[in-house]
C-alpha cells in the first residue's frame, strides 16, 4: 500500500514538474472516456441519415456540422473514438510482444538468434513501410484484423531494434551475472531481470509507435482499405470530406483530422512523461 | 631546469606578482548545487592556498567536496551549480567575477586539469598528436609550422616511446597509462602555471600509477609549477605532496604538512581516514575506529563446517580467445569465413592452485593478468578452454557454464562482485535480490524467505527498515553489504571476492573487509579473494598467488610472500605501492 502511494506521490512530482505530461495525461483520459462511453453519450446516432439536413455547417444542433448524408459529424467523430483507439491498442500490445521479446532475446543470446531477428526486421524495413501495410491488408482482405496484424508488422523493427540494444548493454552486467549465480537459468535472466529493466524505454516506444498506430489505421482506411463506410472512423471520414473543402464544406473533413491530430499529439507527449514516472533512476 | 616564461597574449593575469603572494588563493568558498529536494551546499566556507611550486594534496571520500572546489577554482562546474560565495584569487584575479571569454583563454594556459578516467579525456577519433596541436593552436603558443615538433617534444617529455609513430596513434591503440601520460602532454602543452590533478591515478595499476605520479611530480617541480592532487588515497598524497587538505562533507578540517599530517593527525576525522587506511604492520581490527565495539579480537573459534582438505582443486587450467580484430558487423556476417588457423591469445595459461577449506587466498595481479577470467572459469559463468576444476571430489569444469545455474552445486559456490552497484538489479529491491538465490536454489515459501532475509541483513549488517529499498535510494556500503548478503545466503562453500571493496570508501573498506572475516569465521566458508591491491590482500589472506600475463609467479603463505617475495614481479608490486608515513 505504501507502494502505490509512492507511485502516486511520484506522478504528482513528474507531473508539477512537466505540466505538459499532467496535459497530455488529461488529454488521453479524454479520449480514453470517448472510447468507452462515447456511443452511450452522443446526441445522435452516428449512423442515422437525414436528407433533410444534408451539409449544414457547425450549428447548436450540430456541433461539428453534418455531412453529404446528413449524419453529425460530432456524434462520429466521438463514437470513432473506440474503433481507431482499438486498433491501435491492440496492435501495439501484438508488436510489443513480438518485437519487444524477439528484440531482447536477439540482444542477448547473439549469434543465430540475432541474426534470423535481424534478417526479419532487415527484410521489413527494405519496404516503405505504408506501401507493404497496404499489400499486407490488400493480400489478407480488408478486415479490422488485417489492419491490427499490418500495422504490427511494420512496427516490428522499431521495437526489435530498441529491446536489442538495451539487452545487449545489460547481457554481461553484474547483475545479470549474479541472477546466474543465483540459479537463474538463462530464459528467467531474460524475462524477470533483463525485461523489467528495458521497460521503461520500451514505455516511450509504445507511446510513440500509438500514436504512429493510430495515423497508420486511418491512413489506410483514408485510401479505403481497411474499415469500410458507414463505419465511423477518423480516416474514412477525413477521404469524404476531402472531396468537399474545394466547395466550402471545409468542416466535414476538418474535425475528423483534428480529432487524429490531437490524439497523435497525445501520445508523443505522454511518451516522455510515461518513461519519467517508469525509470527508477529518477525516483527518490 | 631555469624556468620559461613564455610570450603570453591577452593575458587576464597580472605576470609580476610579488612571490610571498600564493599562485591560488581559495577565500571562504560555498559551492551550491540546486537539487530537487532544494539548495545543497556541497562546500562550505573552505579555504586553500597553493604557494608557487607547491604540490598540495586534497584528501577526502567521496561526497567530501574535493572535486567541486577544484571545479569550482576552473569554473566548470555544471548548471546546477553556483559559486554562493567567497572568492577564488589566481596570480591575485578573482577568478570568480572573470568574464567566461578570459577563463575560456586561462583554462588551458595558466591552469589546466587531468581527470580520472584518461580514456574518456581524450577524443577517440582525433590522432593524440593532432589533439596536443589543437591545445597549442588555440592558445597561440606557437606557429602552424612547428606545432607538430612541439607536439611530438611533448610526447618525448612524457616519455612515451617511439613519439614520432604514436603521434599517429588512436587513442584506443593505447593503453591505461598512456592514455593518461597524452593527458598529462595536453594538459601541460601551454605550460601552465597551476596543475589540479583529479583521481588521476584511480583505475590505473599500481605499477602504472607509480610511474605516472613520478612523471606529474618531476615535470612539475622540472617546470616550478604549482599542482593540486584529489585523492581519496593518503599513501598517494603522502608520497607525492608537499602539504595536504583533508576534507569532510564539503568542509576542510585539516590543512597540514603532508609529514606532520600523518604522524600527528590533528582531527579526529584525520585519525579516523589514517587508521582506515590498510598498510603495512596493521591487523584487520586495527582498522576499525577507536573505540568501536566489533573491534574484538577476530574468534578463532571453529567453524561450523570447519575440515581441513583441498576444497577446490584447479590443475593446467587454460583459458583462450580468438583474437579479436575490430570487424564491423557487416563483415561478420557476410564476410568470408575467418581461417581456421586463428590467432590465439591465452588469457590464462595453465594454472594450477588448490584452496583448502576454511582457507582464504588472494589472487593479486594487475589489470589484463587473467585474474578475473580465471575467477569467472571457476564461478562456472564462462568455460574453460582446457584443465581440470575439481570441486570437492567433483570435475564441475566439465558442466557446461550455461546448465550450471540449475544445478545443486549452484548453491555452494557464490560469488561478491566488484562494483555493488552493477552487481544489484535497480528494478530489485534489497529483500528481493537477497531472496533471489533462496528462491531460486532452495525450496523456502514467502513467509520462510522473508525471515531468512531479515537474518541475513542481520548478519551482515544492513538494518531491517532498508531491505525495501532500491539500490538507488542505498549507499555504497549499503550495496555492498547486500551484494555479500546475496552471496552467503545458501551458505556456500566457496565465495570468490572479486575486488569487493574497490569501488568504496577507505572507512567503508574497513567496515566491509572486517565483516567478510567474520563471516568467514561464523560460516566457516573459503575465500578466493581477487584484487589489485596487496595491503588489503595480506589484511584478509592466508595465501597469495600473483598472477601476471596469465601465469602464476609467485605463491605462498601471504607474510613470506610480503616480507620476503621471491619473483622480481611481486617486488616491483610491492615497491609501487604508496604508503602514508606510519
Amino acid at each position: 500500500m505504501s507502494e502505490s502511494n509512492s507511485v502516486l506521490r511520484h506522478a504528482r512530482y513528474v507531473v508539477s514538474e512537466n505540466p505538459v505530461t499532467g496535459f497530455a495525461f488529461a488529454m488521453f483520459l479524454l479520449i480514453a472516456f470517448a472510447a468507452l462511453f462515447g456511443p452511450y453519450i452522443v446526441p445522435h446516432d452516428p449512423l442515422a441519415s437525414d436528407t433533410a439536413a444534408t451539409l449544414q455547417p457547425p450549428s447548436i444542433k450540430h456541433w461539428f456540422g453534418t455531412d453529404q448524408l446528413g449524419r453529425d459529424i460530432f456524434s462520429r467523430v466521438v463514437v470513432a473514438t473506440r474503433l481507431d483507439f482499438a486498433i491501435a491498442i491492440s496492435s501495439v500490445i501484438l508488436v510489443f510482444a513480438m518485437g519487444g521479446l524477439a528484440g531482447i532475446a536477439s540482444g542477448f543470446f547473439g549469434g543465430w538468434t540475432d541474426r534470423i531477428v535481424g534478417r526479419i526486421s532487415d527484410t521489413i524495413m527494405a519496404f516503405p513501410l505504408f506501401v507493404l501495410a497496404m499489400g499486407i491488408v490488400a493480400a489478407l482482405g480488408n478486415t479490422v484484423t488485417n489492419i491490427v496484424l499490418a500495422t504490427a508488422v511494420i512496427n516490428f523493427p522499431l521495437y526489435v531494434r530498441v529491446a536489442r540494444a538495451e539487452a545487449n548493454v545489460r547481457r554481461e552486467a553484474g547483475f545479470v551475472q549474479a541472477a546466474r549465480l543465483s540459479g537463474n537459468g538463462e530464459f528467467r535472466v531474460l524475462l524477470m531481470h533483463i525485461l523489467p529493466n528495458i521497460m521503461p524505454i520500451m514505455m516511450v516506444q509504445v507511446s510513440l509507435t500509438m500514436g504512429y498506430a493510430i495515423l497508420n489505421a486511418a491512413g489506410l482506411s483514408f485510401i479505403g482499405l481497411g474499415v469500410r463506410p458507414p463505419t465511423p472512423e477518423w480516416g474514412i471520414m477525413v477521404a469524404e470530406g476531402s472531396g468537399n473543402i474545394i466547395s466550402g464544406e471545409w468542416w466535414i473533413a476538418l474535425f475528423p483530422g483534428l480529432a487524429l491530430m490531437l490524439a497523435v499529439f497525445c501520445f508523443n507527449l505522454l511518451g516522455d512523461g510515461l518513461r519519467d514516472l517508469v525509470d527508477p533512476q529518477r525516483r527518490t | 631546469m631555469a624556468k620559461r616564461t613564455p610570450k603570453r597574449t591577452g593575458a587576464a593575469v597580472a605576470r609580476d606578482v610579488p612571490i610571498s603572494m600564493p599562485l591560488l588563493e581559495v577565500r571562504d568558498l560555498t559551492v551550491e548545487f540546486a537539487t530537487r529536494r532544494g539548495t545543497v551546499r556541497a562546500v562550505e566556507h573552505v579555504n586553500v592556498t597553493v604557494g608557487k611550486g607547491e604540490t598540495l594534496g586534497i584528501v577526502g571520500e567521496s561526497g567530501s567536496g574535493k572535486s567541486v572546489t577544484s571545479f569550482a577554482v576552473m569554473r566548470i562546474l555544471d548548471r546546477a551549480g553556483r559559486i554562493a560565495q567567497g572568492s577564488v584569487l589566481f596570480s591575485g584575479v578573482d577568478l570568480t567575477t572573470t568574464s567566461d571569454a578570459d577563463m575560456r583563454d586561462l583554462r588551458g594556459r595558466e591552469m589546466s586539469m587531468i581527470f580520472q578516467n584518461p580514456r574518456a579525456a581524450l577524443n577517440p577519433i582525433r590522432k593524440i598528436g593532432r589533439q596536443i596541436e589543437d591545445v597549442l593552436l588555440q592558445h597561440a603558443q606557437v606557429g602552424n609550422q612547428d606545432v607538430g615538433e612541439h607536439a611530438i617534444q611533448m610526447l618525448e617529455q612524457v616519455r612515451i616511446a617511439r613519439p614520432r609513430e604514436r603521434y599517429h596513434a588512436y587513442p584506443l591503440e593505447l593503453s591505461g597509462g598512456m592514455c593518461q601520460r597524452v593527458v598529462i602532454a595536453l594538459a601541460l602543452a601551454c605550460r601552465p602555471q597551476l596543475l589540479i590533478a583529479d583521481e588521476p591515478t584511480t583505475g590505473l595499476d599500481v605499477t602504472t600509477q607509480k610511474a605516472v605520479m613520478d612523471l606529474v611530480v618531476e615535470l612539475t617541480r622540472e617546470r616550478g609549477m604549482s599542482s593540486i592532487l584529489i585523492t581519496h588515497d593518503l599513501g598517494l598524497a603522502a608520497a607525492y605532496c608537499n602539504r595536504v587538505v583533508v576534507m569532510e562533507k564539503g568542509r576542510v578540517v585539516e590543512t597540514a604538512k603532508a609529514e606532520t599530517i600523518f604522524t600527528k593527525p590533528a582531527h579526529a576525522y584525520t585519525r579516523k581516514l589514517m587508521r582506515a587506511t590498510p598498510r603495512p604492520g596493521v591487523s584487520l581490527r586495527d582498522l576499525l575506529p577507536e573505540g568501536d565495539s566489533s573491534r574484538a579480537p577476530a574468534s578463532k573459534a571453529p567453524g561450523t563446517r570447519r575440515a581441513t582438505g583441498a576444497l577446490l582443486t584447479v590443475e593446467k587450467l587454460v583459458k583462450e580467445y580468438p583474437r579479436k580484430r575490430e570487424v564491423s558487423l557487416f563483415t561478420r556476417l557476410f564476410g568470408p569465413k575467418p581461417p581456421i588457423e586463428e590467432e590465439i591469445f591465452r588469457a590464462v595459461d595453465g594454472v594450477s592452485f588448490s584452496i583448502n577449506r576454511g582457507e582464504s587466498v588472494g589472487l593479486v595481479g594487475e589489470s589484463g593478468c587473467g585474474k578475473s577470467t580465471t575467477s569467472m572459469m571457476l564461478m562456472r559463468l564462462i568455460d574453460k578452454s582446457s584443465g581440470l576444476i575439481m570441486f570437492d571430489g567433483e570435475d564441475i569444469g566439465e558442466i557446461p557454464a550455461r546448465d550450471f545455474a540449475r544445478i545443486p552445486l549452484r548453491k555452494r559456490i557464490q560469488m561478491v562482485f566488484q562494483d555493488p552497484t552493477d552487481s544489484l538489479n535497480p528494478r530489485y529491491t534489497a529483500a528481493r535480490a537477497i531472496a533471489d538465490p533462496i528462491l531460486r536454489l532452495d525450496d523456502a515459501s514467502g513467509r520462510d524467505v522473508r525471515a531468512r532475509c531479515e537474518e541475513l541483513a542481520r548478519r551482515v549488517g544492513l538494518p531491517k527498515e532498508l531491505l525495501d529499498r532500491f539500490p538507488h535510494q542505498l549507499s555504497g556500503g549499503q550495496k555492498a553489504r547486500v551484494g555479500i548478503a546475496r552471496a552467503i545466503a545458501l551458505k556456500p562453500d566457496l565465495v570468490v571476492l572479486d575486488e569487493p571493496t574497490a569501488a568504496l570508501d577507505v572507512s567503508v573498506q574497513a567496515v566491509v573487509l572486517n565483516l567478510l572475516q567474520d563471516l568467514k569465521d561464523s560460516l566457516g566458508m573459503s575465500y578466493l579473494f581477487v584484487s589489485h591491491d596487496l595491503n588489503v590482500v595480506r589484511l584478509l589472506c592466508d595465501r597469495v598467488i600473483v598472477m601476471r600475463a596469465g601465469q602464476i609467479v609467485e605463491e605462498g603463505p601471504t607474510k613470506q610472500v610480503l616480507s620476503d617475495p621471491q619473483s622480481d614481479y611481486t617486488r616491483e608490486l610491492l615497491a609501487a605501492i604508496p604508503h602514508p608515513p606510519v
